[in-house]
């Protein structure tokens, strides 16, 4: 997949990571949704299978999940490759900054003002309605993430095994202390030969 | 009380031991609250050096496959002692709710309090840095097999577990909902809301956060206010 990003474009990526940072309310995979509505249906930046592939990438190797935005911009960095004038790696590196620094600077810069604030004050009763006033959003937002990544293959019921499977290991994580890497490394087997 | 071993934020959803009633294992130790909540006071441990601190977070990053968490916990509550269950289950919560990474969020928070600014962007470094440099060797491998109908498969397949870890580290938050104000219904409907509302209409997520969590954090205010005077009136 190869795309046409001119110098506006790229601030363009930068300004909206910049923008989703404070929405990333329950981590920065809640931003996903409104992230995949941006690169992939609105600007076509990535493809679907891109967009998807960086975030199980991203949740196979260890480490903060965070990191699947620094694949984005890797990966719009290499679509962008052929067009910016850039070496390939150069031009990766670029959507990898981007993406990162407009994700990690507004919400660091916050958290850290924020959270010296807020635990002085925690007993105080704004505080304690924003906790728990947003509680449960957080928690819906991380059920709708999951049903957006489950059905991104498309809604066809020709996908019932992979929602078995995403379904089976939301229950076994939940319920028992299985290690998520004998999880992953099933869901590659099963995908590998072909079965999901 | 032993239990639970290892994940003690997190709790399993089926057998969930809860004696007293409370909905956190860790809040209903006997031992009464520490007025002093820094790490630093008392004799509690501390990572002796900035390099120190970096480097228990980049342990911490490269050990914690699909999130970092649990990890956390373990390492830095259990083994070197550096932060209480209490102190741990609190400064979760806030990195929970700030905007933002959650582990890196934690990460800043613990490490501003060891050692200040410094300590903060030391401890960020440490959980990102090495990890970031594997995620994209690893992308950097995946490409060079991309074309294989293997490779593609497993890739889903992974993908869809990814889906169901997600899905599980929302229910799992569950039973943080346990004592909100807000009440079970509220609680229900606004997730209901939330879920239909980003995985089915693909509202932007500022319009929910804003729209929506400005009516249960206003809700919450006011049952705040009554559970007060509530209790000034008894």
């Amino acid at each position: 997949m190869s795309i046409q990003l001119a110098s506006a474009d790229w601030w363009a990526l930068f300004a909206q990571f910049l923008s989703l940072s404070l929405l990333a309310v329950g981590g920065a995979i809640s931003t996903a949704p409104d992230m995949h509505r941006y690169l992939v249906t609105q600007q076509h930046w990535l493809s679907e299978a891109q967009f998807s592939s960086s975030i199980a990438l991203a949740q196979a190797a260890p480490g903060p999940n965070v990191l699947f935005i620094a694949l984005f911009g890797w990966q719009v960095g290499l679509n962008a490759a052929s067009s910016s004038g850039l070496p390939i790696w150069a031009s990766a590196l670029l959507g990898v900054s981007l993406t990162m620094l407009g994700t990690l600077l507004p919400s660091t810069i916050l958290t850290y003002s924020v959270a010296r604030w807020g635990h002085r004050n925690r007993e105080r009763r704004v505080v304690r309605a924003f906790k728990q006033g947003m509680a449960p959003l957080v928690i819906g937002i991380l059920l709708a993430t999951g049903v957006i990544l489950a059905t991104n293959q498309g809604i066809s019921t020709d996908h019932w095994p992979l929602w078995l499977l995403a379904a089976v290991s939301a229950l076994l994580v939940w319920c028992t202390r299985v290690h998520l890497l004998w999880l992953l490394g099933a869901g590659a087997v099963l995908g590998g030969l072909g079965w999901v | 009380m032993t239990w639970p071993p290892a994940t003690s934020a997190f709790v399993p959803c089926c057998v969930r031991p809860a004696p007293d009633g409370t909905d956190n294992p860790a809040m209903s130790a006997s031992t009464p609250p520490q007025t002093d909540l820094t790490p630093s006071g008392g004799s509690s441990p501390r990572p002796e050096s900035l390099a120190a601190l970096f480097w228990s977070f980049t342990g911490l990053a490269l050990q914690g496959f699909g999130g970092v968490l649990a990890i956390v916990q373990r390492e830095l509550v259990e083994r070197r002692r550096w932060l209480t269950a209490e102190q741990f289950v609190e400064d979760w919560a806030v990195a929970q709710v700030l905007p933002g990474p959650n582990v890196v969020n934690l990460s800043l928070m613990l490490g501003d309090r060891f050692f200040g600014l410094r300590g903060a962007l030391v401890a960020m470094a440490g959980i990102l840095t090495f990890p970031l440099l594997l995620v994209l060797l690893l992308a950097t491998l995946y490409a060079s097999v991309q074309a294989l109908p293997l490779a593609q498969g497993a890739l889903r397949g992974m993908g869809a577990v990814a889906a169901g870890l997600i899905t599980a580290s929302g229910l799992k938050l569950w039973p943080a909902l346990k004592q909100n104000v807000l009440g079970t219904l509220v609680i229900i409907g606004s997730i209901a809301i939330t879920i239909v509302a980003i995985a089915w209409l693909r509202l932007p997520l500022a319009w929910v956060l804003l729209g929506l969590g400005g009516l249960t954090c206003a809700w919450a205010y006011r049952r705040l206010g009554r559970v007060t005077a509530d209790r000034g009136a008894a």
